[in-house]
This record gives C-alpha cells, sequence and structure tokens, in this order.
C-alpha cells in the first residue's frame, strides 16, 4: 500500500513534496523519493492520492 | 568580464551626450501619451509611474535602459497548459518555462548578488517558475524574496503566476511589498480555456475539461481583483493562440482592463514538434508578426498594451532582448566567494538615466512636432527595424543584432510597436546567408532598417528585397531618426521616387539561438 516515484520521469520539481499529507516525500542524491513506510495512498485523507494528482510528469505510481 | 556593458557603451558611442535643450517644466501642454517630463507620461498617475519607470518589463521606455533578472526557485506548477512541457529543458532556448539550473533561495541570492555587481543596469527581480511561483505554497518564492528585502531593500520585486493559487498569497504579496504581479490569462470563456489547459490541480485534486478551466478562470478574476484593489500592479500576458483564443483576447484585454489589469501583454504562441508540447505534436501554429500586430492594434484602447516583451526564460539575466544567464551559473558564483552588495553603482547608473530622460522628452517632442507641421496626415506610417543594444540608440551594427526592434513612424509619431528575434549574420567576421534569410523573413514587413554599420553584401541583399539599409544615424536616438527619416521617406513618396510598400507580412522566429551553437 504505497506509491513509488519513477525516477526516470521525474522533472524534480518538488510539487509532490508540497502536497503529500503524510511528509512521506523527500529529495534524495538528486530525486524525489517516496517513503513507504509512510505512505498511506492518501486513503482516508483525499479522494485520490496527492502526488499522483500534482504531478507534472505522471510519475507517481503505485510500487 | 567583456562582455559587460559599461555605461558608456550603453549610452552611445563613448562620451556621453548632454541634452539637446533643456526638459520642459511639466508635462502639462503635451498632447502625446508617451511624451512628459521626468515626472512620467500625461496619462500615468505620478504613484504609479514612480513604480514602474525603472522596471523594464512594466515601462517601455526603462526597457532600453534597466536590466531584470528571474531567479528559478520556484519549479513546482500546478496546472498544465497545452504549450508547455515541463519534461523538457534547453540551453539553447529562449523562452518562458526553460531554464539550465533550479536554484534555492540561498543559491538565488547569491546569484542575485554576483549579478547586481557586475550590471548595475540591474533594477528588478522576478520569479517567473519555471513552474509557478505560488505553487507548492509559494514557499521558496517568497524565503527568497524575505532574504532579498533584507539584502537589496533597493531592488523591486515581481512574480508571474497563472493565478490559480493567487487568491491565497495576496496578503503576503502585499506585506512582502511585491508591488508588480503578472497573470497569465488566456481566456475568460471556459469553453476557450478547455481547448489550452487539459488540467489544473486545486483543492487537493486534480481538475479537467470545463470544470478545470471554469476553477481557473474564476480564480485568476478573482485574484486580478484582490490585487488591483490594494494598489499592487498587476500585468496581463496572454498567449495567442491563432484558432484557439486570438479573436477571444479582444474580450479577454476588456475584461482585465475592467478589473484595473495596469498593462497586457499579448505573446505569439510558441510552437515546436522538437519541444514536446501538446500545441507542438498537435501542430498548432503560432500566428505571424502581422497577425499579432493587427490584434494588438485592435486592443488599443482597451488595456494598455505591452509589445516589448521578449518572451524570456525563467532564469533570464540582462536587459530584456539580451541574456546573460550562462555567465552565472552555481559553479561561476560559488568561485567567486561572498560578494557583498554595493548600491552605490546602481544609485549612479538610476541617476544617469533620470538626466538623460528629461532631455529625451523634448528632443522627442520637438521632433514630433516638426514631422506633425510639415507632413499632411494622409501619408500611411511605415515600420522600421532598428539594430540596437540599449540607450534608445542605433548603436548594433546589422551583423551582430540578435534581434530588431521595430518602430512605426507616421505623422502622428514614432512609437516602439514590438521586436523580432533573428540569428545573429555576423560570426567571426564572416556573413551567413542562412542566417541573411531569417533576418529578411523576420523584418519583411518593414520600410527601412537602422543600422550603426553595416557591409555591403548584405546591404544589397536588403535593397533587392525591397527594404532600404539606413546608416546614416549611426549612433543617434532611435524616434528622432525615424521622424527624420520618414520626413524625408514622404517627400520621395510625393515625388514619386518611390512607392509604398504594403501588404507585407514577417516570420516570427521561435526556435533555439543558432548563435549558440559553437
Amino acid at each position: 500500500m504505497a506509491y513509488k516515484i519513477k525516477a526516470s520521469d521525474c522533472t524534480a520539481c518538488g510539487a509532490c513534496e508540497a502536497e503529500c499529507p503524510n511528509n512521506a516525500i523527500s529529495f534524495k542524491k538528486g530525486a524525489y523519493a517516496i517513503n513507504a513506510d509512510l505512505c498511506t495512498e492518501c486513503k482516508g485523507q483525499f479522494s485520490s492520492p496527492q502526488c499522483a494528482s500534482v504531478c507534472p510528469a505522471d510519475c507517481c505510481v503505485p510500487a | 568580464m567583456a562582455n559587460v556593458i559599461s555605461l558608456d557603451s550603453i549610452l552611445g558611442v563613448g562620451e556621453l551626450k548632454a541634452p539637446a535643450e533643456a526638459p520642459p517644466a511639466a508635462a502639462s501642454g503635451c498632447a502625446s501619451s508617451s511624451c512628459g517630463s521626468s515626472d512620467g507620461p500625461a496619462d500615468m498617475a505620478p504613484e504609479v509611474w514612480e513604480k514602474v519607470k525603472n522596471h523594464p518589463c512594466y515601462s517601455e521606455e526603462a526597457h532600453h535602459y534597466f536590466a531584470r533578472m528571474h531567479v528559478a526557485v520556484a519549479p513546482a506548477c500546478n496546472i498544465q497548459c497545452n504549450y508547455c512541457n515541463r519534461k523538457y529543458d534547453c540551453s539553447n532556448e529562449s523562452r518562458p518555462g526553460v531554464v539550465s539550473e533550479k536554484l534555492t533561495p540561498d543559491q538565488a541570492l547569491r546569484k542575485i548578488m554576483a549579478v547586481a555587481k557586475e550590471i548595475p543596469q540591474l533594477s528588478v527581480i522576478g520569479i517567473a517558475g519555471p513552474g509557478d511561483s505560488l505553487a507548492a505554497g509559494g514557499k521558496n518564492t517568497f524565503k527568497t524574496f524575505e532574504m532579498l528585502a533584507k539584502k537589496a531593500p533597493d531592488l523591486k520585486l515581481c512574480l508571474s503566476t497563472n493565478g490559480l493559487a493567487l487568491p491565497d498569497h495576496v496578503d503576503t504579496i502585499a506585506n512582502y511589498n511585491i508591488d508588480h504581479v503578472t497573470i497569465t490569462i488566456n481566456m475568460v470563456d471556459p469553453e476557450v480555456g478547455q481547448h489550452i489547459y487539459p488540467w489544473i490541480f486545486h483543492d487537493h485534486k486534480r481538475w479537467t475539461g470545463l470544470d478545470a478551466a471554469k476553477i481557473l478562470h474564476e480564480r485568476q478574476m478573482l485574484g486580478l481583483e484582490m490585487l488591483t484593489s490594494r494598489g499592487i500592479l498587476v500585468k496581463v500576458n496572454s498567449v495567442m493562440i491563432p484558432g484557439i483564443n486570438d479573436e477571444h483576447l479582444m474580450d479577454v484585454n476588456k475584461a482585465v482592463k475592467s478589473r484595473g489589469a495596469f498593462l497586457h501583454n499579448i505573446m505569439p504562441l510558441i510552437s515546436d514538434p522538437a519541444h514536446g508540447t501538446h500545441f507542438g505534436l498537435t501542430g498548432q501554429r503560432g500566428p505571424t508578426a502581422q497577425e499579432l500586430k493587427v490584434l494588438q492594434d485592435q486592443c488599443e484602447g482597451g488595456a494598455k498594451l505591452m509589445r516589448h516583451c521578449r518572451q524570456c526564460r525563467a532564469d533570464a539575466v540582462g536587459l530584456l532582448g539580451e541574456d546573460r544567464g550562462s555567465e552565472f551559473t552555481i559553479d561561476q558564483i560559488e568561485a567567486m566567494g561572498e560578494v557583498e552588495y554595493d548600491q552605490e553603482a546602481a544609485r549612479t547608473y538610476r541617476e544617469h538615466v533620470e538626466g538623460e530622460r528629461a532631455g529625451r522628452h523634448a528632443a522627442k517632442a520637438a521632433a514630433q512636432a516638426d514631422v506633425a507641421e510639415t507632413i499632411g496626415t494622409d501619408v500611411q506610417p511605415i515600420l522600421i527595424a532598428v539594430a540596437t543594444k540599449g540607450g534608445e540608440r542605433i548603436n548594433e551594427h546589422f551583423g551582430h543584432a540578435k534581434e530588431f526592434q521595430i518602430y512605426e513612424v507616421g505623422p502622428k509619431g514614432a512609437k516602439f510597436v514590438g521586436h523580432r528575434r533573428v540569428d545573429q549574420y555576423c560570426e567571426g567576421g564572416s556573413g551567413d546567408e542562412d542566417a541573411l534569410g531569417g533576418v529578411l523573413s523576420a523584418i519583411n514587413d518593414c520600410t527601412a532598417v537602422f543600422v550603426a554599420k553595416i557591409g555591403g553584401c548584405p546591404s544589397q541583399n536588403l535593397k533587392d528585397a525591397g527594404i532600404e539599409p539606413v546608416d546614416r544615424f549611426a549612433f543617434e536616438y532611435i524616434e528622432e531618426s525615424a521622424l527624420t527619416y520618414f520626413k524625408d521617406y514622404a517627400e520621395r513618396l510625393g515625388q514619386g521616387a518611390i512607392n509604398a510598400r504594403e501588404g507585407q507580412d514577417a516570420v516570427i522566429r521561435t526556435g533555439a539561438f543558432t548563435a549558440l551553437r559553437a
């Protein structure tokens, strides 16, 4: 039950980090990454995973 | 730093020319809207003039003298536009949304200090992306402005946004003394908007189609009204997309004027399959130079139009029309060490421009009165292309020009109406025939081209194409020279010595700069 970021498509814009309600996304070694332990897929929080909804490159996907 | 423009070189030929005559005591008594003393144009309130007079993007006059700098601290965006592809970066491209390096607020501050030291013309720091300056809570944008206001309080702050998040941040914008905001508004009808915006992210949800366009439109209008009611100057940018919103932009002009927008900037769509944008891939074309000018002319009388926009990158540095960003990369700035902010050079420069301005207004008014007296109103205005590197003078060689400024001159006077980017014709001492063809198509609707100098070969090619190359006004002021030329032109026309050049169009150059390939 977590999302991941396809690093090859990521533009490192950081939009996902700002929207994540669980602080599960951080910038590490030149790319953004989702901490699967913290990710809830926004279930019970929002109608859709926030990272995937805001990502301009559509690179936030189910792990 | 051989490329640095010295105060002398930007103002002319080494020596500063004294104003031709004393400036008028006040702006009153002058009929022209572009005329006035250094108190500002007659049709502008003094407090507004004070805000815009040194801002190259908000004042056409200031753009000849002052430089701007965009710091790319805001990569995140909250909407998708069909003319933008955020996956694409190219150092040779000059268009919005493109940067070479993203900066943290700390890096941005260091870069600003380094640039301010090298370029005393710098008057404005803007945040224009490369995403949206107010997306992701506007965190980096406001952090940068907060640090900058402490370190360099004399620099003007401005930001650019699509408007979606704007209503949430108007108080913060006012608190940081950001008195210039640009909103990109391409439609005031969601039916039109749905063809420009595939989706937006708002209120924790991705919206598409009509819903998306409706929300965006409402937020843009609300944000615009909130800003203008607080006295913050708002420029509205619109991208002209033929067949989608071209005629509709006249409605946009009316709508933003009624809500207090200060300036309306209609820009041509930049579209190329190589950019990977939706419009690039579907073959949506941009407008021609004359299509753009006709639309801009039709909007005259509504919200005041801006015609000197260069659609610069989100990390551009320098005078409009030039980009010195590559001189100030993160690596180069790190190598400079700690740079202290020095207000002195900038202050000296600004004082000089003030003096220059006073003389300029008087000289322009005199030249205009002379033409109005001697030429009847039945002579059609003409377009003149000008090679300049700033200071309102004809001070660039034909072969070195990377753009030409376009002036319309007629019985009513001379005014700046646009610019045309070109590839440099002359590189390393020899002419490039491909580039020359590009220049000819870029200024094909002009009657003459004013240059500081031009070689025999391109000169002949221009004549063959029906465009008169003119170097007799080298290093003189543009508007007075244009009026003198027009007087002579009208006489020759009257004698039947020449024919008017009518019905020509020109191509808007949008690809990468070949001059940077080397």
